[in-house]
């Protein structure tokens, strides 16, 4: 289900076979579990991810080599409701240091019965990223691939 | 060039991107946006030329005003990339959070 996208964000949702304290954990704390590991903007390879469970707290990617990016800042934290974090990365795919050029992503978690969790997630504000689109389009050349999905799927 | 990253570009600005954000919440004429912005109406008539030509908004005349509001093919093209990168994101979420039902699968 997608539901009504505004001029600036994007919203999309999932439903997952897991009971609402679970779902929220994986998201937040096991994000590593899930994220992509070619999503990052290290110099090396990601060896791990670390979302810290309050708010001021960051998304941490962390490099074979030792090096740190936190590309996020937690801005809520409600278990197993709610969780809001920015994007504070540039169209040129660097960090960007500005909040104001930040957008933001919330996540919210609705119980649907004891085993089924409703997972809406609002990526906004995403105008705040004005220049430079040019360059990331390039950067992501291709696009994503489904590749990887389709395998842990199916395990 | 396409059309998306001179939209995008035309968004750097801070009061275009005011502007434009104005215009996202309700449509306005020239003067409501002079109005309301500390900015002078000719400004924000070259604003609106950018963003327009940029393909960031649209006008159409309603009775002897212009009303100017957000074109909703612009931002298309960060809107696709996000929409993407998420529901792929959001699928390997839902293969790492489901649990094994209790039924036969």
């Amino acid at each position: 289900m997608t539901t009504q996208t505004q001029a600036t964000s994007v919203t999309t949702s999932v439903e997952v076979q897991a009971p609402i304290e679970h779902a929220f954990r994986v998201f937040t704390e096991g994000i590593g579990t899930w994220w992509n590991p070619d999503h990052h903007i290290l110099q090396a390879d990601l060896a791990e991810m670390v979302f810290e469970p309050r708010v001021g707290g960051h998304i941490i990617d962390r490099g074979t080599d030792g090096s740190e990016c936190r590309w996020s800042r937690v801005l809520a934290y409600e278990p197993p409701h709610r969780t809001v974090f920015s994007w504070d990365i540039s169209l040129s795919w660097e960090l960007e240091p500005d909040p104001a050029k930040a957008s933001e992503i919330e996540v919210t978690f609705t119980a649907n019965g004891p085993d089924r969790t409703h997972v809406v997630l609002t990526h906004r504000h995403l105008d705040r990223h004005g220049d430079g689109w040019e360059n990331m389009r390039d950067a992501v050349g291709s696009g994503w691939d489904l590749t990887r999905y389709a395998e842990a799927a199916a395990q | 060039m396409t059309n998306q990253g001179a939209g995008l570009t035309a968004l750097a600005d801070p009061t275009r991107r005011e502007i434009f954000e104005r215009l996202a919440r309700s449509p306005s004429a020239v003067g409501e946006l002079a109005r309301e912005l500390p900015v002078s109406r000719p400004a924000v008539s070259q604003h609106l030329k950018i963003l327009k030509s940029a393909g960031l908004v649209t006008d159409h005349a309603a009775g002897n005003r212009r009303v100017y509001s957000v074109d909703p093919v612009g931002l298309a093209a960060i809107r696709d990339y996000f929409e993407q990168f998420w529901q792929q994101s959001l699928a390997r979420f839902q293969a790492a959070a489901s649990q094994p039902t209790q039924e036969n699968p």
